[in-house]
């Protein structure tokens, strides 16, 4: 996954990197024993709790009793479920422009910015991103409820007259999972961002650009990996969500993961809460496909 | 162009100086990530009985509740237990896959996939999984458990940052050390672990608060009877919103601050030493 050529901008391999250790053929002899030493706890450990789960729940799916898709059928064919993968569509689709609208200017200013602005805001958007999803979603509880902070402010500013109902209803899903995604979309445009060479905006001006044209000519084709791996980041983040819709959604705005949660812990159908994971599953793994695609290794970077 | 321009244009940056409006946006957005956090604190210290902004007088009533409740005691301590436990597992198992990583070798690949892939994984789903595996061997509820199935979520961060640690790391000091006859776990705890050192803590830091703030397991595999402090704080949610849960929310963020403020700490000694 690391060796991957696809990322322009990949960085060189460290200078002191002994490739050396060639000589002796990279596996054998002494070194090879101490890498499986290495990995093996790890990869048994992910082997029984992660590998070996996630495999069963995709054999339940299709083998609850005997083989069978009548797990998969149901998803599609039943009003109920169909409109749950659509909720959740929409949803993301949403947040995901929302993300961008306003982390495409917050990932510009981070860029540009001197060093010690950059680190205060950096560190703006790091800790709400390492912040418990459960406190920042309490939070919006308290702020967005009937005699939440945004209430109150606007019915004394003489604006409303009742509260506003912006809590257990889609808007207030979608304020909640923008501000937990966002850091998602302003990290890897930032760090696509970061990359880019100043001095062609400068070449650009040099021959006659305006400043906005160099932007929009030079600048946004240049970060639009960036936005591409944020979009889709942020987009397929928010389809497998659940403590937030959960949380601050209302009766209408049921996501797939809170579906699997109920199928699993009241109505005990392993067979179509599997198959729902399955397709989750399916659905992400080849969206960060395309993530990887454009970012290379700094996917990873939190 | 002429010197003057020339020189302005080097001042403000290529792009110019940037818009007014944009920086207003940026620093709304700034409010819009800040402001839920800060809005947290104050209430905690509310003197009113619900949830009410700006809370109409002051008072330590909610913590006074959460530090005399037993339940509320009792969630922190299987947290901090869980989350001890999960570091130190997360840690050990994740610098040895960090250190096998950077060789190559056939199946890289997918050995790094798989050791990633937890990260970005739907949680849910690991979560049901997990809890289809536990339901069989009946380790739901049991602190081993928790620790097992935090530190798959765990284990990535550590991979991650022990992994860019090592990108600057110079392998002729390992390979001078064996000459001089050291060991391989000489070598690993005098030259290796050492040159590292930053990377691990970071990564160990990381896993702990991953495990201390995680929920979603938990609400599957922590039971009833003794769950981590973010499974009591949902069930106080879901029920009614207690206040209790606002004085809790403001510890778990200055524990978040903390444990970022260190590990910014340490990279940046780690650069200075570098120096």
């Amino acid at each position: 996954m690391k060796h991957r050529v696809g990322s322009p901008r990949r960085a060189p391999a460290a200078p002191g990197r002994v490739r050396a250790l060639g000589v002796w053929g990279p596996f054998r002899g002494p070194q090879q024993k101490d890498t499986i030493w290495l990995l093996l706890p790890a990869l048994a450990w992910l082997g029984v709790l992660f590998v070996y789960p996630i495999g069963r729940l995709v054999y339940l799916s299709a083998f609850t009793p005997a083989f069978t898709l009548q797990h998969y059928a149901k998803l599609v064919a039943t009003a109920v479920y169909a409109r749950i993968l659509v909720n959740s569509f929409e949803i993301s689709v949403t947040v995901t422009i929302l993300a961008l609208a306003l982390g495409y200017p917050l990932a510009f200013l981070l860029a540009t910015a001197r060093r010690r602005a950059a680190g205060l805001m950096l560190a703006g958007i790091v800790l709400p991103l390492w912040t418990s999803v459960l406190v920042r979603t309490y939070a919006w509880m308290v702020l967005l409820g009937r005699r939440g902070l945004v209430n109150e402010a606007l019915q004394s500013a003489g604006v409303l007259d009742a509260p506003l109902p912006l809590l257990y209803n889609r808007l207030g899903v979608t304020i909640g999972m923008v501000h937990v995604l966002l850091p998602f979309m302003v990290l890897p445009i930032y760090s696509v961002m970061k990359g880019v060479d100043v001095d062609l905006l400068k070449a650009a001006q040099n021959l006659g650009a305006s400043r906005w044209q160099s932007f929009v000519r030079v600048y946004l084709p240049l970060s639009a990996s960036g936005v591409a791996a944020g979009c889709l980041l942020v987009f397929v983040t928010a389809l497998g969500f659940f403590v937030t819709p959960a949380l601050l959604g209302g009766r209408g705005d049921m996501m797939i993961a809170m579906l699997i949660e109920t199928q699993v812990r009241e109505l005990l159908d392993w067979g179509f809460a599997s198959a729902l994971a399955v397709t989750l599953l399916a659905v992400t793994a080849g969206i960060l496909l395309l993530v990887q695609r454009l970012l290379g290794e700094r996917m990873w970077a939190r | 162009m002429d010197r003057a321009r020339a020189l302005s244009l080097e001042a403000a940056g290529p792009l110019g100086r940037r818009h007014p409006l944009l920086l207003v946006l940026g620093a709304a957005v700034l409010v819009f990530l800040a402001l839920p956090l800060l809005v947290v604190v104050p209430i905690s210290f509310s003197a009113a009985k619900y949830l009410t902004f700006p809370p109409p007088g002051w008072s330590a009533q909610w913590y006074e509740r959460y530090f005399g409740s037993r339940e509320w005691m009792n969630a922190t301590v299987r947290s901090v237990e869980v989350a001890a436990l999960t570091t130190l597992a997360a840690t050990t198992l994740g610098t040895a896959a960090a250190l096998a990583l950077r060789r190559s070798f056939r199946g890289r690949a997918l050995v790094s996939l798989i050791v990633l892939a937890p990260m970005v994984v739907p949680v849910i789903i690991v979560a049901i999984g997990i809890y289809g595996l536990y339901a069989r061997l009946q380790l739901v509820g049991t602190l081993a458990g928790l620790v097992l199935a935090h530190t798959v979520l765990a284990l990535p961060f550590v991979v991650v940052v022990v992994t860019a640690t090592l990108r600057g790391f110079d392998e002729t000091l390992e390979l001078a050390a064996q000459n001089l006859g050291a060991g391989r776990w000489q070598t690993f705890r005098l030259v290796t672990l050492p040159l590292i050192r930053p990377g691990v803590v970071s990564g160990a830091l990381l896993a702990f608060i991953t495990s201390f703030d995680e929920v979603v397991v938990a609400i599957f595999v922590s039971g009833s009877r003794q769950p981590t402090l973010p499974k009591q704080m949902w069930d106080g949610i879901r029920t009614e919103i207690d206040p209790t849960v606002a004085a809790v929310s403001t510890l778990l963020i200055a524990v978040t601050t903390v444990v970022l403020a260190a590990i910014t700490f340490v990279r940046q000694r780690a650069e200075e030493e570098a120096r």
